[in-house]
C-alpha cells in the first residue's frame, strides 16, 4: 500500500506539503490506523524536481528511508536536509514496535535509519538486527550533553547502538468538559470512571505493553508484570471494561479532538499537540505511576543508504534542527544543548516536563514486557472478547 | 506438437506465477503452522500439533468472521438484485453504460480512505447528530458492528452488482416473452424464469464477496474501533503484534481450509444446477 505521489508538479507538491505542515495530517493518520507495516508514506524521494542540486560531492546517495512513529518530524527539516545534502527523506509510518522488529525480523525492509524505543533495543542486538553505531560519522553526538537516565539504554555491552531521539511518558488524556468538575488522577479512577460516567467514551491503545500496562496500574502492580496472577487481576479490569470502551485504537487524536472519546491512553506528544489546539483536554499522569520511555535513533544491519542514514540522524541531532523538532512534535529532548534553545515556557510544561514525584512514579518498559507471549495472548483475548 | 508447445509457452508466465506467489507461499504458512513461536517472536523449525491445538483461543475470531461475513453477503445480495435488475433489464441503454460506470465509480478511490469518511459520516457529529436534531435520541453508531456491517456492504456492493447483472443481461428475454405469452403473471414469470437463470451469477457473486469478506480486516479495524475481531485481524495481531509466526501460520491454514469447502460446496452446488459451465466461468 505504498502512497507513492508520482510525477507531480513542484507547485502541487508545494501545496501538499503546506497542507502537512498546518497539522492536516490526515494522510499519516490514515497509516497510522491500519496498523500496517506495509503503510508507508513518501514524502519526498518521487520528486526529483525538487532537489536542488544533487549533492553528488558528498556521495551519500539521493535518499534515505526512515521508519517511524507518526507525527514524530518536522517535514521542513526533511526539505533542509534535501537542499543540503542532496538526499530526500521516505518516510514509512508505523503502530508499534512490535511491528517494527517483525518487518526487520522478516528482512529485507529496505530502511537506513529507524526509531526504536528503549525497551526493543537489546532484542534488536541479541537478533542482530542492529549495527553498532559509527561515532565518527555522527560528530553532532555529544555523549556528555545527553541525560543518561535518557540515553542510556542505547549503549549495550558498552557499544552504542542507538542516538537518544526524545522520550516521554504515558499517561491519559482527558476532556475537562466531560469530567463533572473532578478530573481523574489515578489508573484506578481511569478505570472505575470508564465503567460510569465515562461509559462509551474512553479509549485505550492497541498496543498490549500500554494498556495492560495501565491495567497493572491501577492495581499498583510493575508495568511491566509477567506475573500470571497480576496478570489475571489486569484482564479481569480489562474485560470488565471493554463493554465500555469508545475504542481500542492508537489512534485517538482524531476521536479526541471531534468529541467522540472524552479520554484515552495517551503519549506525551499526542496529548500536548491535542493540549496546544483544545485546551480542555488535559494530560493526567496516573499517581500509582506508569510508563516512561525514550526513543532512539538506530541503523537496522544491511541499510541500502547507510551513509545517507547516518547523515540524517547527524542532521536532525544538531541542536539547531532539533529543537525545531521538539518544537513541532512536542516531545521532550534529552540533549541540554537542545533545552538550551527551547523557550521557557516550554520547559515549564507540565505536559512535558511533569512534576519530579509523578516522573520518579515512572517505570521503563523491559525487553521481556514486549516479546513475553502471556501478555500477547491476553491482549488477544481481550480485543476477541 | 506445435500447438501444444504454443499452448505450454502462453501458460507459462501464469503457471510460474502461480507456482512461485501462491504455492509456494501456501507451502511456507503450512510448514510454519507446526513450528513454534521464539522466544523473541518469529518462527523455530519444530513439527507440533500444539498451534491446531491452541486454535479455540481465536474461536470468537472465527465466529465473529463466519457471522458477519455471510449476513454481509447476503445484505450486499438483498441490495445488489434490485440494483442489477433494474440495470440490466429495465434502465434506458442510452444510460446504461453510465450507470454501470457509477457503480464502479468508488473503486477509483482506496478503501481506506472510503473507510475513513465513514468514520467520520458515523461519528458523533456526523448522521448521529442529525438523528438526534431530528429529535430521536442519542445513538451511538461508528464503533459498532453496524457500522462494520455498513461498511462491508458499502465496500462490497460493486462486487455483487456486476455478477448479477451479467448473468441477468445474458438472460434470452425471448422466455420472458414465452412465459408471458403462457399466461404467467409477471412475478410468476421472475421466480420462475428470472430468478433460477440468474442464479449463478447470484452464486460468483456471493462466493467473491465471501471470500474477500472472510479475509477482512482493514474494515473492522477503522468502523469497529478495534472491538469487533474478525480473523484477519487476528492475523495482524499475530504475526505484526505479538509475533507468533507459527500460531499465526496454524490461524492461516485453518481458514483456508474454511474457504476450501466453501468453494468446493459452491462448485458441487453450481454442477447440480444444471452445468452451466459457462455462466460459472463469468468472473
Amino acid at each position: 500500500m505504498t502512497d507513492k505521489i508520482d510525477h507531480i508538479s513542484r507547485q502541487k507538491f508545494m501545496e501538499e506539503l503546506r497542507r502537512y505542515q498546518k497539522g492536516s495530517v490526515t494522510r499519516r493518520h490514515f497509516l497510522g490506523v491500519t496498523g500496517l507495516g506495509a503503510a508507508s508514506a513518501v514524502l519526498g524521494a518521487a520528486m526529483p524536481g525538487l532537489i536542488p542540486r544533487p549533492a553528488l560531492a558528498q556521495g551519500i546517495g539521493d535518499r534515505a528511508i526512515l521508519a517511524t512513529w507518526p507525527n514524530y518530524h518536522d517535514v521542513t527539516n526533511f526539505d533542509a536536509f534535501a537542499a543540503e545534502t542532496g538526499a530526500t527523506v521516505q518516510v514509512n509510518v508505523f503502530g508499534s514496535n512490535e511491528e517494527m522488529l517483525a518487518k526487520l525480523q522478516a528482512g529485507g525492509s529496505g530502511w537506513d535509519v529507524f526509531v526504536p524505543t528503549n525497551y526493543t533495543i537489546t532484542t534488536y542486538v541479541e537478533q542482530d538486527l542492529i549495527e553498532p553505531l559509527d561515532m565518527s560519522l555522527l560528530p553532532n553526538y555529544d555523549p556528555a550533553s545527553f541525560d543518561q537516565r535518557f540515553a542510556g539504554p542505547g549503549t549495550v555491552d558498552g557499544k552504542v547502538y542507538a542516538v537518544s531521539k526524545n522520550w516521554g511518558t504515558t499517561g491519559f488524556a482527558v476532556n475537562t468538559n466531560n469530567t463533572g468538575g473532578t478530573t481523574p488522577a489515578t489508573w484506578k479512577e481511569f478505570f472505575e470512571r470508564t465503567q460510569t460516567d465515562f461509559s462509551g467514551r474512553t479509549m485505550v491503545h492497541d498496543y498490549q505493553l500500554t494498556t495492560i500496562g495501565a491495567a497493572l496500574k491501577a492495581f499498583g502492580y510493575s508495568f511491566n508484570s509477567v506475573d500470571p496472577a497480576e496478570l489475571a487481576k489486569a484482564e479481569e479490569l480489562l474485560l470488565a471494561t471493554k463493554p465500555h470502551l469508545f475504542a481500542i485504537s492508537s489512534d485517538y487524536q482524531p476521536s479526541m479532538r471531534s468529541g467522540d472519546a472524552w479520554m484515552t491512553i495517551a503519549w506525551t506528544g499526542d496529548a500536548k499537540q491535542m493540549n496546544r489546539d483544545m485546551p480542555e483536554i488535559v494530560y493526567v499522569l496516573g499517581r500509582e505511576g506508569g510508563e516512561l520511555w525514550s526513543d532512539f535513533y538506530a541503523v537496522p544491519k544491511g541499510a541500502p543508504h547507510r551513509e545517507a542514514g547516518y547523515a540524517l540522524i547527524n542532521f536532525l541531532l544538531k541542536p539547531e534542527v532539533n529543537v525545531k523538532e521538539a518544537l513541532f512534535h512536542g516531545y521532550p529532548v534529552a540533549d541540554a544543548r537542545v533545552n538550551a534553545l527551547l523557550p521557557a515556557e516550554v520547559l515549564a510544561d507540565p505536559i512535558l516536563y511533569p512534576a519530579a514525584d509523578l516522573l520518579s512514579a515512572l517505570e521503563f518498559g523491559a525487553a521481556a514486557t514486549l516479546t513475553d507471549p502471556n501478555r500477547a495472548e491476553l491482549m488477544a483475548r481481550f480485543k476477541s472478547a | 506438437m506445435q500447438r501444444r508447445l504454443t499452448t505450454w509457452l502462453l501458460l507459462a508466465p501464469a503457471g510460474v506465477w502461480f507456482a512461485v506467489m501462491l504455492v509456494l507461499p501456501l507451502c511456507f504458512v503450512l510448514v510454519f503452522s507446526f513450528g513454534m513461536r521464539a522466544p523473541a517472536g518469529g518462527y523455530v523449525p519444530a513439527f507440533t500439533f500444539e498451534q491446531y491445538a491452541n486454535l479455540p483461543a481465536r474461536g470468537t475470531a472465527f465466529l465473529n468472521t463466519l457471522t458477519l461475513a455471510p449476513l454481509g453477503t447476503l445484505l450486499s445480495l438483498v441490495i445488489a438484485y434490485p440494483l442489477a435488475y433494474f440495470l440490466a433489464m429495465r434502465a434506458d441503454p442510452k444510460w446504461r453504460t453510465t450507470l454501470l460506470i457509477l457503480v464502479i465509480v468508488p473503486f477509483w478511490t482506496s478503501i481506506l480512505i472510503r473507510s475513513y469518511a465513514w468514520i467520520f459520516i458515523l461519528g458523533g457529529q456526523g448522521l448521529p447528530a442529525i438523528i438526534e436534531w431530528l429529535g430521536f435520541g442519542p445513538v451511538r453508531l461508528i464503533n459498532t458492528p453496524f457500522a462494520v456491517l455498513t461498511g462491508i456492504v458499502y465496500g462490497y456492493l460493486p462486487l455483487m452488482v456486476l455478477p448479477v447483472y451479467v448473468s441477468l443481461e445474458r438472460l434470452d428475454k425471448r422466455l420472458l416473452e414465452a412465459s408471458a405469452d403462457l399466461g404467467a403473471p409477471p412475478l410468476r414469470s421472475f421466480l420462475q424464469v428470472t430468478l433460477p437463470l440468474s442464479l449463478p451469477g447470484v452464486a460468483t457473486g456471493c462466493m467473491l464477496v465471501f471470500i474477500l469478506l472472510m479475509g477482512e480486516f482493514l474494515i473492522p479495524a477503522m468502523l469497529g474501533g478495534g472491538k469487533v475481531f474478525f480473523i484477519g485481524n487476528a492475523l495482524v495481531d499475530l504475526f505484526l503484534q505479538s509475533r507468533n509466526w507459527a500460531f499465526g501460520a496454524a490461524v492461516a491454514v485453518t481458514l483456508v481450509v474454511i474457504m476450501l469447502v466453501t468453494v468446493s460446496l459452491y462448485m458441487w452446488l453450481m454442477r447440480r444446477m444444471g452445468g452451466q459451465r459457462d455462466d460459472m466461468a463469468l468472473m
